[in-house]
């Protein structure tokens, strides 16, 4: 299997999941429009690149041992708070957008050419994060945010595209919060999100 | 025996699930329709990717081509094949009749921020182009909002895909 795209999918699907709890109660009536939607792309994107890996994209989505996720500690993260929200999608955008201008390049067409459809969508969520973090910029709470999720952003991207991350968003490279060992903040998550297939009778019809 | 264009005929009468008024076709998703021996190979390419309505476009599909009398296949691309480009003239007009506003071309690199808060967008209810951005998104992934300062009424425009 192909960790890079299966840590994608699986970041894409996780960030899907945390960006959806905000349907509802956002501070803005828009922000829950635009919340739901960023979800449901980022959720329709794991399942496109599941499907890359797999003919059932719901196997690796809600079959797998919690251990068994690709995802980086970014997006496992429950942030209750505004700031840090928003703080993450900025971050996380910017660190996505390398990795799939460098997947758009790839040798296998099938790659590349779902690499160029999901930067089209891609698009309006980096004007959403484009447009909160001219909003937030200067506030000291978002500062702080950003400061403590930027090493936890690095460990998105596999080393080699670190720097250009760095550069863009004008920090300096520090110790990356690497993929590989979970949050326990994952571990709530996998319980809700894998609930409904684990209760369903084996040969359930979705 | 089915043919090409009975095939096309029936997808043309599929509506959008979503917004009814423009069918499958006039979407422009439908990428080739091969007929061969009562075997109808389709592929169909969805407009977003989290598209919910996709299961259900795909059996549409299926169903009209098994109507037909014939065996389906429908394949779904998940390329850069489909564009908002491929929206048809007349899907324009359907669209923009019903108050949706029609997307702008798309351009070589995926637009930015500042496209959408300058370039000029027209009001689908009185034409004007005194309109400004609302909210990047709207009631589905496909549209954004904007404002008519003319008209004053908002409206859902359609993203450059």
């Amino acid at each position: 299997m192909n960790e890079l795209l299966l840590g994608l999918a699986d970041d894409e699907l996780v960030i899907g999941w945390r960006d959806s709890e905000w349907t509802g109660i956002a501070p803005l009536l828009e922000e829950d429009v635009a919340f739901s939607s960023i979800a449901q792309n980022e959720i329709g994107h794991a399942r496109a690149v599941y499907r890359l890996l797999t003919d059932d994209s719901d196997v690796l989505a809600f079959d797998r041992a919690l251990d068994e996720y690709r995802c980086a500690p970014l997006v496992e993260l429950r942030l209750l708070d505004w700031a840090h929200t928003i703080a993450r999608r900025w971050l996380y955008e910017e660190a996505d957008r390398i990795r799939i201008e460098a997947l758009m390049r790839d040798a296998d067409p099938a790659v590349a050419g779902l690499a160029a459809k999901i930067d089209r969508e891609e698009a309006y969520h980096r004007m959403h994060a484009e447009l909160w973090h001219g909003r937030l910029r200067d506030e000291p709470r978002f500062r702080e945010a950003v400061e403590e999720l930027w090493p936890y952003a690095l460990g998105v991207l596999p080393p080699e595209q670190r720097a250009e991350l760095a550069a863009h968003v004008g920090r300096d490279e520090v110790p990356a919060v690497e993929r590989g060992a979970h949050t326990d903040e994952l571990a709530e998550l996998w319980e809700e999100m894998t609930s409904v297939r684990r209760s369903a009778p084996a040969g359930a019809q979705w | 025996m089915v043919t090409a264009p009975q095939v096309w005929a029936a997808f043309a009468e599929i509506p959008d699930p979503e917004i009814p008024v423009v069918s499958l076709v006039d979407l422009g998703v439908i990428r080739s329709v091969d007929v061969h021996d009562g075997h109808v190979r389709v592929e169909f390419t969805p407009t977003f990717l989290g598209c919910p309505a996709l299961e259900a476009m795909t059996r549409a599909l299926e169903d009209a081509v098994a109507s037909l009398g014939a065996e389906p296949e429908v394949q779904v691309i998940a390329d850069d094949s489909w564009s908002t480009d491929r929206i048809t003239a007349a899907g324009r007009e359907k669209l923009r009749s019903a108050g949706f506003a029609p997307p702008a071309p798309r351009e070589a690199s995926a637009p930015r921020l500042v496209q959408l808060q300058t370039a000029v967008f027209r009001c689908p209810y009185c034409g004007s182009t005194d309109t400004r951005l609302e909210n990047i998104f709207g009631p589905t992934p496909c549209r954004s909002l904007r404002y008519c300062e003319s008209c004053r009424q908002p409206f859902e425009q359609f993203k450059t895909i």
